[in-house]
């Protein structure tokens, strides 16, 4: 007998998930402090890592300023996945909804005086509402249409800043009061993220989140049924929206500057990428995705030109080899873990 | 013929649904052709045509999912036309799908949080709620089982992908049920069923129409639905050709020529 089989004697492999997926699918009913460690500590790895990232990189005040422009680039993309996964729209309208964000948070903050603890809700409200109007003739449009669309609004915002010189013109808004310091600037990024991440886990999982996704599969369906599906995704859009400008809004204090650079395809691009890389529908996985990819676009900085190239490389790799993206894939391989249990 | 069919709707009562000369062309095919119709309180209305005859055009046109050329489509006293299909459902004419739509990725019951969501629904409370409503997902359970849904093997919690035709036919009709409707407009409910699962859903139309649903039921199985209808609506290019009494209908020539060819109708029935 070989020493393998031996050793299988009176016991026998078993996922670990094995008694939480028995005894309840979807329900949680656990019964043990391992069970509770098993699905607990993914998401404690998440919060615990963000939240101590700030100080992992203390030293390098640089790629605390990345952190930020991750946690700006992930709020994005998660909006992006829900619109897309949830909802049903491809909205490639995230240059807008960080535009909309930076210049209201900066209006408020210049003209009127806001200080910036009011300058960023205002604008988070008021961006999302503002995105949501002018989205709204094109909610019935659907997939590539409502996306090329969406991709109009911010070149044209930028073309008419531009042309019209209102708001600053090509010299943008200037004199925006900063973060207090870098930690706060931080952690509210963080915070904001990590609640809109769990707020939005809740809320598709909810009675509500079934109508989205109802809007997303069968619309009609959904019209049958008695409920205004123009509302459900102009709500859709204001949730995404509303995300993006509150990236916006801190962008722009970051700075202490909203200009037309805010209006930058970026902001629309990589968190599609993101979304591709950490795994669409999701919503972890594009924050996962805005993790890996926009510390990549940092880190080729030094490459010129060639930076384009390599992410460019980067992506196509993913799509081709791990198009399910690596939450999915993730997840999958967490479930399959198994241990040794007595027989 | 069953009892049920022996109660005709008094006269002089006001129609539910009242269609009036209702046109829609399709680029240059006339898809309906002055089609006008009444629906009494309590009738089961069969809508019967050959194929591409505009059963289901006029299913569309009722519930606003296409906008009518001309004519009007009156609901309890009020005109319709032209209101958005989700505004028209609020009142309570509502529909089931000919090609069934149900959301594949959830469990059935989950399939009925999205009606039970709806505004119609929360005011009233899905089918026999007195406008209160506890947890959907126990109503969506609920109403699942009455038309069918063995609760005891768990079919209500399977996911809609898996279920098979028959379970799916009675999920659309359970969508439309949890709206608390007072009419259901029924595209094609027994087509690619089997003998058997037809068998059990005419005993649930007739339940249907006991608790003052009013039924159209657009139909090819002209067997179950003679047995159900007491109203019977011939629809043959878009035109209405015939309307009558099960019987009436199938003794009218018009029907026989246009519909069965020359072959005799009972062989059908």
């Amino acid at each position: 007998m070989s020493d393998k089989l031996k050793h299988q004697e009176g016991r026998r492999k078993e996922r670990l998930d094995r008694g939480i997926k028995v005894r309840s699918d979807g329900v949680y009913a656990v019964s043990s402090w391992r069970e509770m460690a098993f699905l607990v500590s993914p998401r404690l790895l998440l919060i615990v890592g963000l939240l101590a990232m700030p100080l992992a990189f203390m030293p390098l005040p640089y790629w605390q300023k990345v952190l930020s422009i991750i946690c700006i680039y992930s709020l994005l993309a998660i909006g992006f996945d829900f619109l897309a996964h949830y909802v049903g729209l491809v909205s490639l309208g995230g240059a807008l909804y960080i535009g909309a964000g930076a210049y209201i948070s900066a209006l408020l903050n210049t003209e009127l005086g806001l200080p910036i603890w009011a300058s960023i809700p205002l604008a988070t409200v008021l961006g999302g509402g503002l995105c949501t109007l002018l989205l709204w003739p094109c909610l019935p449009l659907r997939g590539v249409y409502f996306a090329i669309v969406s991709l109009m609004f911010p070149l044209l915002a930028g073309r008419i800043i531009e042309a019209l010189d209102v708001f600053g013109g090509t010299d943008g808004l200037i004199g925006l009061d900063g973060f207090p310091n870098v930690y706060a600037e931080q952690y509210v990024l963080i915070i904001a993220l990590l609640l809109c991440l769990f707020g939005l886990r809740r809320l598709v999982n909810e009675d509500v989140g079934l109508v989205f996704r109802g809007v997303m599969d069968n619309d009609q369906a959904v019209k049958a049924s008695g409920i205004n599906i123009t509302t459900y995704k102009a709500l859709g859009v204001f949730i995404a929206a509303s995300l993006g400008s509150l990236g916006g809004a801190c962008l722009a204090h970051i700075y202490m500057w909203a200009g037309i650079s805010q209006f930058a395809l970026d902001f629309s691009i990589i968190p599609i990428a993101a979304t591709v890389v950490g795994g669409g529908g999701t919503l972890v996985g594009p924050v996962i995705g805005c993790l890996i990819l926009v510390p990549i676009s940092e880190l080729l900085r030094d490459f010129g030109t060639l930076r384009i190239a390599v992410y460019a490389l980067i992506l196509m790799g993913f799509i081709v080899f791990k198009s399910e993206g690596l939450m999915t894939f993730g997840a999958r391989k967490y479930n399959q873990f198994e241990h040794w249990v007595e027989i | 013929m069953s009892a049920v069919n022996a109660q005709p709707a008094a006269q002089d009562q006001q129609p539910l649904l009242s269609v009036r000369g209702v046109n829609k062309t399709f680029g240059g095919v006339q898809a309906l052709a002055e089609v006008s119709f009444d629906l009494m309180p309590g009738d089961i209305l069969g809508v019967i045509g050959p194929n591409g005859s505009g059963k289901t055009t006029l299913v569309n046109a009722i519930t606003g999912f296409i906008e009518v050329d001309s004519g009007t489509v009156t609901y309890q006293g009020k005109e319709i036309t032209g209101l958005k299909p989700h505004k028209i459902a609020d009142k309570g004419l509502t529909r089931t799908f000919q090609v069934m739509r149900p959301y594949y990725s959830l469990p059935a019951y989950k399939n009925l949080i999205v009606p039970l969501f709806s505004p119609r629904a929360r005011r009233t409370g899905g089918w026999r709620g007195g406008g209160k409503m506890g947890s959907r997902d126990t109503v969506a359970v609920d109403i699942l089982e009455e038309i069918g849904f063995e609760r005891e093997s768990y079919v209500p919690y399977k996911a809609a992908s898996s279920l098979p035709t028959g379970y799916l036919k009675r999920l659309e009709l359970a969508r439309c049920l949890a709206l608390r409707p007072e009419v259901v407009i029924c595209d094609e409910v027994f087509s690619g069923l089997s003998m058997s699962e037809m068998a059990s859903m005419v005993p649930l139309m007739e339940k249907l129409q006991m608790e003052g649903i009013t039924l159209i039921m657009v139909e090819h199985r002209l067997r179950e639905l003679f047995r159900l209808a007491n109203r019977v609506l011939v629809l043959n290019f878009g035109a209405k050709i015939c309307e009558g009494t099960p019987s009436e209908v199938m003794d009218n020539e018009q029907v026989k020529e246009a519909y069965f060819g020359s072959e005799e109708v009972y062989s059908y029935v």
